[in-house]
């Protein structure tokens, strides 16, 4: 009974052997917090479709430093964005800015979506029209088709 | 039938687009400091932490910079084709040792051959970072008035050098 209690226990301390590990500026936790939100802006370019924030590759590492060094410096976040894209390019921005040569990756989805909602409704509108134009049935055929669903006559094949 | 062409349509030119994605190397990233003015920086030499080295010292020549480190495994591909470049006397190579060890990257370059008129050691990566450099090797070719004017990501090839390092090189130099 007890040593499953410690079991739990050590299992439940077992994150803070890690944790020790993603400390990088306790002493300063508001700097710390705007690196890590404009890093959340910028790509790492050696991973596939990573923010720095989240990578540990060495690149993103040092580039994270990098954007707390510039802080630290007092530089703005709209200096340090500048920065970056001077040197990798507008790449390197993780949401890409809006401008002509992105309008249809910003606006494609809307675009899709209107036409596959103006497509539903022409389709639409053609099944009713089709609906109204079909032949009204004969008290015949009626009958008929009431005896076939109710499975009374069976189909000449089958 | 008519009815199956339109999806059909857009089927193909799905495929079109998915097909030139696939031939894209997504890791390539193309740099915005091309015909820019490279970078400044002032560097202590890997040989002699003494001495300094930075681009205005070869203003005036076209030359060639190539990041390299002894921990990269195809820095070590490429170091040959480096050696063999530096033997043609085409183009000064100017080496940056990209967070390395200093002992290790003198000790390559004593077992391997050292195609380098000098290297700068950048020990931090600042000075990479400031160069755009995202990955080793990496290799630009700068002009008389400092321009970058090329970057070759990644490992260069024998016939990198022969089709396009070479005559951009003979090109600046006007010969």
């Amino acid at each position: 009974m007890h040593s499953k209690l410690l079991f739990l226990i050590l299992l439940l301390l077992l994150p803070l052997a890690h944790a020790e590990q993603a400390v990088i500026a306790k002493d300063d936790p508001v700097l710390e917090k705007r690196v890590m939100d404009l890093s959340a802006h910028l790509r790492c370019l050696v991973c596939q479709n990573q923010t720095i924030a989240d990578s540990n590759a060495e690149l993103a590492v040092d580039l994270k430093n990098q954007v707390r060094e510039k802080l630290r410096q007092g530089q703005s976040e709209q200096e340090i964005l500048d920065y970056m894209v001077k040197r990798y390019g507008e790449f390197v921005l993780f949401s890409p800015l809006v401008k002509s040569t992105t309008w249809l990756l910003w606006f494609g989805p809307l675009l899709l979506l209107v036409v596959g909602l103006g497509v539903l409704f022409i389709i639409l509108r053609q099944r009713r029209k089709m609906m109204q134009q079909a032949p009204a049935l004969s008290a015949d055929e009626h009958a008929r088709a009431a005896s076939l669903l109710s499975g009374k006559e069976s189909e000449g094949h089958s | 039938m008519n009815r199956f062409l339109l999806p059909l349509g857009v089927f193909i030119v799905l495929v079109i687009f998915l097909w030139i994605g696939l031939t894209l190397n997504p890791r390539e990233v193309p740099s915005p400091l091309i015909n820019k003015i490279a970078p400044t920086f002032r560097l202590p030499q890997l040989h002699n932490a003494d001495k300094t080295i930075g681009p205005e010292d070869l203003r005036g020549k076209v030359w060639v910079l190539n990041v390299w480190a002894s921990w990269c495994v195809t820095c070590r591909q490429e170091h040959p084709l480096l050696v063999e470049l530096g033997r043609q006397n085409l183009v000064p190579i100017y080496g940056l040792n990209y967070k390395d060890n200093r002992d290790d990257g003198l000790a390559l370059l004593k077992t391997s051959g050292d195609p380098y008129v000098l290297s700068a050691y950048d020990r931090e990566g600042n000075v990479g970072i400031d160069w755009g450099v995202y990955g080793v090797p990496e290799t630009f070719v700068i002009d008389k008035s400092g321009l970058i004017r090329h970057k070759f990501i990644g490992a260069l090839t024998p016939e990198l050098i022969q089709n396009k390092l070479i005559p951009l090189v003979k090109e600046l130099n006007g010969a």
